[in-house]
């Protein structure tokens, strides 16, 4: 069981408040991803439930137990950290098994757990390498293992994938994935990435400020996201929002499009210039400089043949603008 | 540093290097060999290198004369006693600054180096009165509190300074995985903090072990290491000069072969993290 | 990474440290203070009682107080130039590509493991010794009279017997913090062309002030309470032409046996000792890591 419960959680460093208050349900079995800027205080929230840090007032719960003024160890929950935190003086096997040997687990009952957990993590033949000997793929895995030996309550992840390089990223995301359902334990997860947000997350929490700005599925924030920063931060490229005039015309202060929900077209309302044209292969990202709009962001198909300085005109796919408030948030 | 050097430039810098680090070395290694000479080659005029009479009668004289042994074991029972007994008490505050650092660590750092600033001299008559008062004197226990005292303020920084290199994410994670605190020093912190506790260790043996004024003040015969020894050689100068080296060799030999091994560790170590 | 817990268990952890090293110094302090206001002769016992601050002004109307002070600062001042213009050029040195830069190191760094009463006994016999030294032979040696470095030059022979002991202490440290210094930061100077003079001016030199910082602070420490040289080699003579302020402090003690004044000696080098201090860590401190 691993629900989890933030009843108006705060966190103050001195005179700044890094969190001024925080209200959040996790049921048992989610996969929620804390996704946001840099200093927007995700990590801040994980060592809270983690307990590496004191809460400055409010409460947390795990599973309807009082935890708040529980230390770390007390918590159930296991950490896997952006450095990996791997022990380089111990093997890989002495990794895996330190918290079972700090639980007093006896050795044998130890042995079994850490074999049965390399084996799920492909790590049975790395077993007595110290850290420094893996790549950072393995040494993640290790990191993984020791977390799951513990049978926690939960996982906390903090940044997991950021030291890894483009690939490995791509496969560890996937590795992750698979865990979760096979072990179907309550995973929190803080990255300041769109992408693994989108691609891992039951539920994302969209934090800014120390502010919860959405709780959301992914498809949810990306439909429907709530204000102009939580549709700026989710979706890739971003979504363009337009002020002004244009704006205005449609009973709004700012308006938004999405690149993909653009279509170019000669009988196209809009009118602008091609600055620059990616090429992706799959895709081609046109920035455009359209007029009375400012610089646009136009998805168009791979094979385009538009360059810089060409003239085009493009439309808003019907019903996927947006519109919000002079206060940010959506309006309906 | 792939650049090209040519030979002749490397061979020049190489002479000029070798000819500095001799005139440095000079003077240890004139009295190494001034103690194999006779006591009249020791002094001729001019001064005699190849053509010297050797001789061990020096170290033969030396050791006969006064109780080398027992000097020699007062030195490494203080210096090994006071480095361990500071180790002890300074591993649980480099931990507090390394890892819970507050407003005032680096105040409270400062306070404990400049502890080491009040001359001793100043203090020499109290500190004797104490050592008599309470027994200490001329005791090695005394001498170890002495110089354990003298140099904590150095084992703290430099623990320090290594500890702030392991990083907290690692025994946070040994928190996380159950750890207690107790636990989280033995079986994390302090294995992974091995070289640099290795270097301190080194390092306060050296400082110990050429301690040479509480050593000498608070001691008479019981408990007198090294430095007295070589006190007590230096008083009637001038007329034994290979007697006088080979107590010097006899004094310096054991931190000398020490200091070899270790010069790596103990230079990073002296700069206190500031230089890397 | 602090929970209240934890900062309870830091303060816990270094209360031991603190409170002995505050007991060693606050123990004794407390009875300098104390010796320093009473009349206390070790040679007329049976003369007690509060001196007020005679024991103090006998000190600042002594000439001998002011020679010592300046001693003093002469000691730690020639010694800190001394150690750092050498090391600074033989740690460039030993940097450049040679043979055998370890054992060199080794040769460089041995002084420093020598005790001082081992240096000063073997620099003032065997160096400096007006008959017997090796100075003096070989002033003899091209026809000149021996130099009575005692006698005649005793704070220069001071100070050169400490600057050899501490001569390796900053050449390392330098030498370690040269090394640090990347060369691609060099190459780009001199592709900007900057001389090797420049070069040094502008890269090199900045890069080794930490690591000068730290040889002045370490040193200083060490250098304000030196006295075993002293003590071996001239005993603060010919007359008080070498006593420095602990030097001076000690022979009230144990020469004169007058505890009082040795005492308020004590507190005017603590004093001192404080002012140094305290301009020595305002304006390092932040040079170090912490």
């Amino acid at each position: 069981m691993g629900k989890i419960t933030l009843k108006s959680v705060r966190k103050s460093f001195g005179e700044v408040d890094v969190i001024p208050g925080i209200d959040l349900s996790i049921e048992d079995g989610e996969f929620v991803v804390f996704v946001g800027p840099s200093g927007c205080g995700k990590s801040t929230l994980l060592r809270l439930i983690a307990g590496l840090e004191d809460a400055s007032g409010g409460s947390i719960a795990i599973d309807g137990v009082e935890a708040t003024d529980l230390p770390p160890a007390k918590r159930r929950l296991a950490m896997v950290f952006q450095s990996y935190a791997l022990y380089p003086h111990m093997s890989v096997r002495k990794n895996i098994a330190f918290p079972l040997k700090m639980a007093g687990m006896s050795a044998e009952d130890q042995a079994k757990k850490v074999d049965n957990a390399a084996r799920i993590l492909n790590l049975t033949s790395y077993l007595d390498r110290r850290p420094g000997q893996l790549s950072g793929g393995q040494r993640q895995r290790v990191a993984i293992g020791r977390a799951i030996v513990r049978e926690p309550a939960a996982f906390l992840f903090d940044e997991p994938l950021s030291n890894l390089d483009a690939a490995l990223r791509v496969s560890m995301r996937q590795e992750i994935s698979e865990l979760h359902q096979t072990l179907k334990t309550t995973m929190i997860y803080v990255t300041h990435d769109q992408v693994e947000a989108m691609t891992m997350a039951d539920k994302i929490v969209v934090l800014n400020a120390g502010r919860i700005e959405q709780v959301g599925s992914p498809m949810e924030l990306y439909r429907s996201p709530a204000n102009t920063f939580v549709a700026g931060f989710i979706g890739s490229p971003k979504m363009n929002l337009i002020d002004g005039a244009e704006a205005a015309k449609h009973g709004a202060q700012t308006i938004g499009i999405r690149p993909e929900h653009i279509d170019i077209h000669d009988s196209g309302p809009w009118q602008g210039m091609v600055v620059l044209s990616e090429h992706l292969g799959s895709d081609t990202f046109l920035k455009v400089n359209a007029t009375g709009l400012g610089t646009l962001t136009v998805r168009a198909s791979g094979e385009v043949a538009l360059r810089h300085g060409d003239t085009i005109r493009f439309a808003p796919q019907p019903g996927k603008m947006m519109r919000f408030g002079s206060d940010g948030k959506a309006l309906a | 540093m792939a650049r090209k050097v040519s030979t002749r430039r490397k061979l020049a810098f190489t002479a000029a290097a070798w000819a500095v680090a001799l005139i440095i070395f000079f003077p240890v290694l004139w009295t190494i060999l001034t103690s194999f000479k006779t006591e009249a080659s020791a002094v001729a005029s001019p001064p005699e290198f190849l053509g010297a009479d050797w001789t061990l009668e020096n170290y033969v004289e030396v050791w006969g004369r006064s109780d080398y042994p027992r000097f020699f074991w007062n030195s490494v029972v203080i210096s090994v006693g006071s480095t361990l007994l500071g180790l002890l008490i300074a591993i649980p505050a480099a931990w507090s600054m390394a890892f819970v650092p507050g407003k005032r660590t680096k105040d409270l750092l400062m306070w404990m180096l400049s502890t080491k600033m009040m001359p001793a001299a100043a203090v020499l008559i109290p500190m004797y009165l104490l050592f008599q008062w309470t027994g200490l004197f001329d005791t090695r226990i005394g001498l170890v509190l002495a110089l354990m005292l003298m140099n904590l303020p150095v084992i703290v920084w430099m623990l320090y300074t290594y500890f702030k290199e392991i990083p907290g994410e690692i025994l946070e994670a040994a928190r996380m995985d159950g750890a207690n605190l107790r636990n989280e020093i033995i079986y994390v912190l302090t294995p992974m903090a091995i070289p640099g506790i290795a270097s301190t260790m080194l390092l306060n043996i050296i400082l110990a072990w050429n301690e040479a004024f509480w050593t000498i003040t608070l001691t008479t015969v019981d408990a007198a290491p090294l430095s007295a020894f070589i006190a007590s050689f230096s008083a009637p100068q001038g007329l034994f000069y290979a007697k006088l080296s080979a107590a010097s060799t006899m004094a310096i030999a054991p931190i000398l072969i020490l200091g070899w091994f270790s010069q790596k560790q103990l230079v990073r170590g002296l700069t206190f993290g500031a230089v890397k | 990474m602090a929970t209240q817990s934890s900062r309870a268990a830091a303060r816990l952890m270094v209360a031991p440290s603190v409170i002995v090293l505050f007991i060693w110094m606050i123990v004794p302090l407390a009875m300098t203070i104390w010796f320093s206001f009473r009349i206390y002769r070790l040679l007329s016992p049976d003369r007690t009682g509060w001196a007020g601050f005679r024991n103090y002004a006998w000190f600042f109307n002594s000439p001998d107080f002011w020679l010592a002070i300046s001693n003093t600062l002469l000691l730690v001042g020639g010694v800190l130039v001394i150690t750092i213009v050498l090391g600074v050029l033989i740690a460039l040195l030993i940097d450049q590509p040679v043979w055998g830069q370890g054992p060199l190191r080794i040769l460089v760094i041995s002084p420093f493991f020598v005790m001082p009463p081992v240096a000063a006994s073997i620099w003032e016999n065997l160096f400096l010794h007006p008959q017997n030294g090796l100075f003096a032979a070989a002033a003899i040696g091209v026809g000149a009279q021996p130099i009575l470095f005692m006698e005649s030059y005793p704070m220069a022979s001071v100070i050169l017997i400490v600057s050899w002991e501490w001569l390796p202490f900053a050449t390392l440290i330098l030498l370690t913090a040269l090394q640090s210094l990347s060369s691609e930061q060099l190459e780009a100077a001199e592709m900007d062309g900057a001389s090797a003079v420049n070069r040094f001016r502008y890269i090199v030199l900045p890069h080794l002030i930490r690591a000068i910082t730290v040889v002045v602070l370490i040193q200083t420490i060490f250098l304000l309470g030196i006295f075993g040289e002293i003590f071996t080699t001239t005993q603060g003579g010919p007359g008080s032409a070498s006593t420095t302020l602990p030097y001076m402090i000690y022979k009230q003690a144990v020469i004169a046996k007058d505890i009082g004044r040795a005492a308020a000696g004590g507190i005017i080098a603590v004093i001192l000792a404080n002012i140094v201090a305290y301009f020595l860590m305002r304006s390092m401190g932040k040079h170090l890591d912490a």
